[in-house]
């Protein structure tokens, strides 16, 4: 029970991901299965960020004054971790790419098939 | 004397910043669009074997980008392995796009700049992931060289479309698997440079966190290669894509991530970790034994010869998992050959098949009536990439078979040593049956029609190297593949 | 040791042939003079070649030459040593005369795509050399592929149905032999020693598992599947669909021989002749070729195809040079050896008798040929000679290589493979000399053929009566097949290092 209080962000983005990978392999629709790929992609950005996040933590940018006597001590263990953040719109730009690429060819898929179910589209290609 | 320090970043660069440049002038002159592509690919190639020599001639090549030091910045490291598989991308790549001039001009006609553009994005993506020494960017650009591979695939034929669809699908839960995995070390150590990590992550080897990383990353190349049993998005993405795509794609996707495979197992992890700590190189390798089974019996029954090639590359793929998780010198050594080998046979093959639907019209095995008699050059390189699938020497795929075998044997698994026979018998039987209708039947029409010269040029290059690397495989493995295969195992 | 010279005649003598493929091409079926001009230009410098270094091997030397490291240990190297010299010494002389006589069967026949039958030819003669002068095992499979894939086109020349056939039949008993038994257990060997090159001292002399050793045994004895060894003998009798010249040299002295050759080497120069006589594996091998020696003739004496029953007497004579290996002993051995010679002059005799009677009459079975001799006298009477020798009867070659055979079943104290050469000489002689009987010997109602004298070709018949005389010749001066297999056998057998 312990374990999964404190790792509770652990959790989440697994049943995030579930989610999502059963759409991806489960739905029939394409559309939701590019919406399950979505879901399936930000369980692991949620992953991510999480791991970089910290109670009580703030963001880390250091303050300088705008006066001249206010020079605070750097305090590295109050900031998160900015790098899990940074990969993040590295992956959040890779995800966007994909998804558009994907949104791309259901639609041509649509245009040539005028369906977006599977099975249908199955039928047309294999007779 | 140039200098050559700032090679390993021209390597990626220049098709990288070529591609923006196809671009804009095929919005001026289609027929600028093919040849920039051979220019910018033939700078490439000669950086990376000249690269190659350069490693070979004084070891491994670090190079900062930006002249951040790692851990902090991204490096490219350029060590024996990566070397060669970086001067196979190029040279491929170059090889490919030659050939692809007249294929691309009859089967795309209205997207050739779209077309030469992503080409150019998916060797950088390539060569990207194969050059960097860090663990992100290696995510990076494998999405990079998958969202091309997407396009091209879907440029083509609609019956690509769905197919395309399934890879974009397990292409993503792969990579994404992969992104998971690292992510698991990043928590595990701080950092994503892949020497550092090396250098981390042997104290934390009783972690089970390392062991979900290692899996993780592991099965989301293999849904990446097309490893069995995740390999059948493979057979129709490859069929139906476009000739000048598949040329490219076939020979090299699989094995970039055969390459990636190797990297993680012995840079990233050591050999020692993978297999003493981990019970996993028995089931592996039974696996790769029924990848290559299947794969070889799944081709003997295709009626479409394309579709055929596609179902041997998933052998094949078996081949080299197989190899290289036969945990000694020999399995490994013949993986990394086979690397440089299957890409050049696949590639001779691929062309060859490109130039027959070409000038026939169609990719079925029965549209084969009389080929030999219509198009001699094209069928004797066929046959010369062929015999180097079934392994008769002095062809090279004959070299990276002998050390598999001998891998097998001497780990005394002689499951893998079957399947390896298996596979040459079904070869033999695939190829003699392409022979038989292509000599024995008489075509519609019976003159001689042999492909352009653009497309000989290339096909006959390959056929040509084949049997060139066949014959100094010794010296290859002597120079640069004994000095990747890791230490001590 | 052997005295040993480097030259590169041993790769030249096997290249050539493959050199001249370009130029036969390029001459093409324009230039058919030409054409053939090549072929026989290419195959005199082979004879040559091969000639200009038999000195230097009856000097008890022997020359090699190492062409490309292919992998560590392992290159692509040329020795010729006394043995190969006698089986490059037979393919080489043999290869002029088909040449000459393939010209009037060719031409006679006026069959299509001569450029190509004589181009793989020239490749498939490289081949047979290659394997004659391979230093190691590795090369050795090498050439033996080579020579696998370049008589495919030879074999399914017609390219009809039954060519078809037959031409997957032979691919898949040669190649399915070779990549699925000789190909594994060449790498185990391999394995197990380090290295491939032949030594009369043997490469798996340190093995000392008899299991082991016999497995590797057959698979290389069964995998050569070319040496017709049953049951992997089915390929022959298919193969008999080419045209008679590529019967006549590829299936009754390269191709075959090739297969007993390799198993000679591999019981001589991979296992060993102490190494077998210690462990007691050669038994097994001669009760294989015992065996095969008997059934083939037998099915033999039931062929009424001309052809087919050469092809299984081939299967019959092909198993006595397994079996003079396996029996070990210095007289069996030379009498093996000598019967590759021996044999080869004799079949090609009267498989060249067989085209011509084809090409004169188009008959192609036995029970149309009634009186043949009438019409074909010269032709006929070679053939007598050529099954004289077959059989093992005085006055030709052939019965040199028996009597030593026989005397090394008696050195060897195998008794009952004495029995078996003997028992197969008289069937022998009853599948052949009837043919010859009823073609001289029959009333004239019988006769199927017309008095008058109708000889083939003089480009086909000329060669004929020349292997013909030299399968009498060799009766009386068998010196340099003798001297070189006698010296091979010594070697072999440990009185030269």
């Amino acid at each position: 029970m312990e374990l999964l209080l404190a790792k509770y962000n652990y959790w989440i983005y697994a049943l995030i991901m579930m989610i999502g990978l059963y759409g991806m392999l489960a739905k029939n629709n394409l559309i939701k299965k590019i919406i399950g790929m979505g879901i399936f992609q930000t369980g692991i950005i949620v992953f991510y960020v999480s791991t970089g996040a910290k109670r009580g933590g703030t963001i880390p940018i250091i303050e300088h004054g705008h006066g001249e006597e206010v020079h605070e001590v750097i305090k590295a263990l109050d900031y998160v971790n900015p790098l899990p953040h940074v990969l993040m719109l590295t992956a959040i730009v890779v995800s966007v790419g994909t998804l558009g690429v994907a949104l791309a060819i259901a639609l041509r898929i649509y245009t040539e098939y005028n369906t977006l179910h599977e099975d249908e589209i199955l039928e047309r290609v294999n007779d | 004397m140039i200098d050559t320090t700032q090679f390993p970043a021209l390597i990626v660069v220049i098709p990288l910043l070529s591609a923006f440049i196809v671009c804009m002038a095929g919005c001026f002159n289609r027929r600028l669009c093919q040849p920039l592509t051979v220019l910018a690919l033939a700078g490439s190639c000669w950086a990376s074997f000249a690269t190659l020599g350069q490693v070979v001639k004084s070891g491994a090549i670090h190079y900062r980008l930006g002249g951040w030091a790692p851990p902090m910045g991204i490096e490219y490291v350029i060590d024996h392995l990566n070397g060669l598989v970086l001067v196979v991308i190029t040279t491929v790549a170059l090889l490919a796009a030659v050939f692809a001039k007249i294929s691309v001009a009859e089967e795309l006609p209205t997207r050739i700049n779209l077309f030469y553009t992503l080409y150019l994005l998916l060797v950088t993506g390539l060569l990207g992931m194969t050059i960097t020494g860090d663990a992100f960017n290696l995510y990076v650009l494998l999405e990079i060289s998958a969202l091309t591979t997407y396009a091209l695939i879907t440029i083509g034929q609609p019956r690509a479309l769905h197919a395309s669809f399934n890879y974009l699908m397990i292409g993503t839960i792969g990579a994404s698997l992969y992104l998971l995995g690292v992510g698991h070390l990043y928590i595990m150590t701080g950092s994503l440079n892949i020497a550092d990590l090396a250098v981390i992550l042997p104290e934390l080897y009783s972690s089970r966190a390392i062991l979900v990383a290692f899996i993780l990353i592991m099965v989301g190349i293999w849904a990446k290669m097309a490893f069995f049993p995740m390999h059948s998005w493979l057979p129709n993405a490859y069929t139906y894509a476009p000739n000048g795509t598949s040329c490219l794609i076939a020979p090299l996707m699989t094995k970039v991530s055969v390459y990636i495979m190797l990297r993680v197992m012995f840079s990233l992890f050591t050999p020692a970790y993978v297999y003493q700590y981990l019970s996993m190189a028995n089931a592996i390798v039974w696996l790769a034994v029924i990848a290559i089974i299947s794969g070889s019996l799944l081709a003997l029954a295709q009626k479409d010869f394309k579709k055929m090639l596609t179902y041997l590359i998933i052998a094949e793929v078996g081949y080299m998992v197989g190899g290289a998780w036969l945990a000694n010198e020999y399995g490994i050594t013949g993986a990394i050959l086979h690397i440089l080998n299957d890409a050049l046979m696949t590639l001779c093959l691929f062309l060859a098949a490109g130039a027959i639907i070409y000038k026939v019209g169609g990719q079925q095995l029965t549209d084969l009536k009389g080929i030999f008699h219509r198009m001699p050059v094209t069928m004797t390189a066929f046959m010369v990439g062929a015999l180097s699938m079934i392994g008769v020497p002095p062809t090279a795929g004959f070299f990276s078979k002998w050390y598999l075998i001998l891998g097998g044997i001497q780990a005394a698994r002689w499951e893998f040593v079957t399947a390896l026979l298996f596979s040459s018998l079904v070869n033999a039987v695939l190829f003699f049956r392409i022979i038989e209708i292509g000599y024995f039947e008489t075509p519609e029409d019976k003159g001689v029609n042999e492909a352009p010269l653009s497309m000989l040029a290339p096909l006959l290059l390959v056929a040509v190297s084949l049997v060139v690397v066949g014959i100094y495989s010794g010296d290859i493995v002597s120079t640069i593949i004994q000095y990747a295969v890791p230490k001590g195992i | 040791m052997l005295e040993s010279i480097t030259s590169i005649k041993p790769l030249l003598a096997s290249m050539v042939s493959l050199a001249t493929v370009p130029l036969i091409v390029l001459a093409g079926k324009h230039k058919p003079n030409l054409r053939e001009g090549f072929t026989f230009g290419a195959g005199l410098i082979k004879f040559g070649l091969v000639v200009s270094m038999l000195g230097i091997i009856l000097d008890s030397k022997v020359i090699e030459y190492s062409l490309f490291e292919v992998l560590p240990g392992l290159a692509i190297a040329f020795r010729v040593d006394s043995f190969g010299m006698l089986f490059a010494l037979v393919a080489s002389t043999l290869w002029l005369v088909t040449s000459a006589y393939s010209i009037g069967y060719m031409r006679g026949l006026d069959e299509h795509a001569q450029t190509r039958y004589f181009a793989f030819f020239a490749v498939a003669l490289s081949a047979t050399i290659g394997v004659a002068f391979s230093a190691n095992l590795f090369t050795l499979y090498l050439f033996y592929e080579i020579l696998s894939l370049a008589t495919y086109p030879l074999v399914t020349h017609h390219q009809d149905g039954e060519a078809r056939v037959s031409g997957r039949k032979y691919l898949t008993y040669i190649l399915g032999t070779s990549i699925g038994l000789v190909l594994p257990a060449m790498l185990i060997c391999y394995n197990l020693a380090g290295t491939l090159d032949f030594s009369s001292a043997g490469i798996l002399a340190g093995v000392d598992s008899r299991g082991l050793l016999l497995v590797l045994l057959l698979m290389f004895v069964f995998g050569f599947a070319k040496a017709g060894i049953m049951p992997f003998h089915g390929w022959l009798p298919a193969a008999m669909v080419a045209p008679t010249p590529v019967s006549a040299l590829l299936h009754a002295v390269a191709v075959v021989k090739v297969g007993v050759f390799s198993i000679f080497r591999i019981v001589t120069g991979v296992f060993g002749v102490d190494l077998l006589k210690s462990m007691h594996l050669n038994d097994i091998v001669l009760i294989i070729a015992a065996i095969t020696v008997i059934v083939a003739s037998l099915i033999a004496l039931s062929q009424d195809g001309l052809k087919r029953r050469l092809a299984f007497s081939t299967i019959g004579q092909l198993s006595y040079i397994v079996m003079g290996a396996a029996l070990l002993s210095p007289k069996g051995l030379t009498g093996g050896m000598l019967h590759i010679a021996m044999h080869a002059f004799g079949k090609i005799t009267l498989f060249m008798c067989a085209g011509a009677i084809f090409v004169a009459t188009g008959k192609k079975y036995i029970s149309e040929m009634v009186g043949i001799g009438r019409r074909m006298p010269l032709t006929m009477f070679a053939f007598l000679i050529g099954s004289l020798s077959v059989i093992g009867l005085p006055p030709t070659g052939g019965f040199i290589s028996k009597w030593f055979l026989v005397l090394g079943t008696l050195e060897a104290e195998q008794p009952a493979m004495l029995f078996v050469l003997l028992g197969s000489s008289l069937l022998n002689a009853a599948y052949f000399l009837p043919i010859v009987y009823k073609a001289f010997f029959c009333t004239p109602e019988e006769s199927m053929f017309a008095e008058k004298i109708q000889e083939a070709p003089t480009w086909c018949v000329a060669p004929l009566l020349l292997t013909a005389l030299v399968s009498i010749m060799l009766f009386f001066y068998p010196q340099p097949f003798a001297n070189l297999a006698m010296m091979a056998a010594q070697g072999f057998t440990g009185g030269l290092r």
